[in-house]
């Protein structure tokens, strides 16, 4: 039974333009334009624009809206000014993870919004609101009233204000955004983030005005990107998917995300279960491993000590584009997830040597 | 469209066949390239491996996925085209003058179950 992909509010410029489509979280998304490593290259290279209309916008507001997010959110919003965003995870008492996100913390005091993953949006609202019962807050799920585009790479901040004209981009810092006006007067969030290991902004607009910007975009000569690359650029940087890397059987203490979690805060949901895992080492880890071989290793393929003992499975790899070689994150088994141990991929029919590396496999380049 | 041409035949899984002699060489088609994009590796298999019809005997990956190349006939590994292991995207340049190996056939009868280009283009029309 295939249920109804949903589509975003640029849906119909993509299949125009003929990008590949095809279905993910839900939605009918872009995968490629003009191919995954012209695409990958553009943005490593110049900027290129993605559509990520599909991410959820969760507002949370009220009188305990601070407490209430420090409470179910992994890192601490008690110190975060105004303009200022923080990475970090929901997580289940068990310390599996519900979803990894963004929190925005907004100009009018106790006003947050959660930025989340399109396949998790409903999950996340649900688990939200039942959590919410008791406390002073609003929990809005504005998800489709918002459209999202990522401008990545190191000609971002000159595309988006020379092309988008907006002024502001310039001041903003990695992981800080500010309020711009669209044409029409409506709220316009620009951010310098993104999931690309490149500077970048992410603009949070109505629909309406998205497309207005995806078309002057398009205009200037921006390179339109599909999910495609989006892929193989957060893969190098070294940045978890939900899904592969993290997920209620995924931890972020399993996943080497350990910074995220603020295990010195009084308490939030899943902490007890952290420091747990914590003290007594994670039984398996998502780590990095580099092959000699230019054979790729794809989810779900066995990773194996010398002697064919299986001890984890691939969860993400590629042929590295911009450093030309065979890559991927595995979860493994602890004992075999130092670095320098060597590991053995078993792809198809034959056995490829490896050795586990730092995840971060690119340097990234954030305007710090 | 993708092309296909004349003369050649062609499997369900998207290889292509040239036959020389005794002698088929194996390609994948243009449409399976298309399909695939970006062709970063083909995985080959050695000279002198003996190989069976429906039989996976390595892959051709793009930048997203792999696509298993199935022996189209039975015989033996001649030769492998050593030029792909370089530039694998000569593929994605030209599908039909990219072979990827040459297998001694040991039974020809078998190259009647291949598709002609005109069944082909029903196929992946």
């Amino acid at each position: 039974m295939e249920e109804q992909l949903k589509q975003t509010c640029l849906h119909d410029l993509h299949v125009r333009a003929g990008a590949r489509m095809s279905p993910f979280a839900g939605y009918d998304m872009p995968i490629q334009y003009s191919g995954i490593i012209d695409e990958h290259n553009a943005v490593r290279n110049h900027a290129g624009v993605f559509d990520v209309s599909h991410m959820g916008e969760i507002f949370i507001s009220g009188g305990d809206a601070e407490k209430f997010v420090n409470h179910i959110f992994t890192n601490d919003v008690r110190d975060l000014a105004p303009g200022k965003i923080l990475y970090g995870m929901l997580l289940y008492e068990d310390g599996g993870t519900v979803d990894d996100l963004l929190v925005y913390r907004e100009a009018e005091p106790q006003h947050y919004l959660l930025v989340v993953n399109a396949s998790n949006i409903a999950k996340d609202f649900d688990w939200i609101v039942k959590q919410a019962e008791g406390w002073d807050v609003r929990v809005d799920n504005q998800s489709d009233s918002w459209g999202q585009i990522a401008v990545q790479g190191p000609e971002a901040e000159q595309t988006v204000r020379d092309v988008l004209g907006f002024a502001g981009a310039g001041a903003l810092k990695f992981y800080e955004f500010c309020d711009q006006k669209a044409e029409d007067g409506s709220r316009v969030i620009l951010s310098r983030t993104g999931y690309t290991g490149e500077d970048g902004f992410e603009i949070y607009a109505s629909p309406a005005n998205i497309r207005r910007y995806w078309e002057a975009l398009m205009s200037a000569g921006v390179k339109p990107c599909g999910l495609g690359c989006r892929d193989t650029l957060r893969f190098e940087a070294g940045l978890p998917l939900y899904g592969d890397e993290l997920g209620p059987e995924i931890s972020p203490v399993m996943a080497g995300l350990s910074m995220f979690c603020k295990l010195d805060k009084p308490e939030f949901i899943g902490r007890d279960a952290l420091v747990a895992q914590k003290a007594a080492g994670p039984a398996r880890k998502i780590v990095g491993i580099e092959l000699q071989d230019n054979a790729v290793p794809r989810a779900g393929y066995p990773v194996e000590l010398e002697d064919g003992t299986e001890v984890g499975k691939v969860t993400t790899g590629y042929h590295s584009i911009s450093l030309d070689k065979s890559l991927c994150f595995a979860l493994v088994d602890s004992a075999h997830a130092a670095l320098g141990t060597p590991l053995n991929i078993r792809i198809r029919k034959r056995v490829f040597p490896g050795t586990v590396v730092k995840k971060r496999f690119y340097q990234t380049n954030y305007k710090k | 469209m993708s092309k296909i041409v004349d003369g050649l035949l062609y499997s369900e899984s998207h290889e292509w066949v040239k036959v020389d002699g005794n002698v088929a060489i194996v390609g994948v088609s243009d449409y399976a390239q298309a399909e695939l994009g970006d062709i970063t590796y083909v995985d080959m298999p050695d000279v002198d491996d003996e190989v069976k019809a429906g039989d996976d005997f390595g892959a051709v990956e793009s930048v997203k996925t792999s696509s298993e190349i199935v022996a189209p006939v039975s015989g033996k590994i001649i030769a492998c085209n050593t030029e792909l292991e370089d530039r694998p995207e000569l593929i994605n340049e030209d599908a039909y003058a990219a072979w990827i190996v040459k297998i001694e056939m040991s039974d020809s009868s078998e190259l009647d179950s291949l598709l002609n280009a005109s069944a082909y283009t029903k196929l992946v029309g």
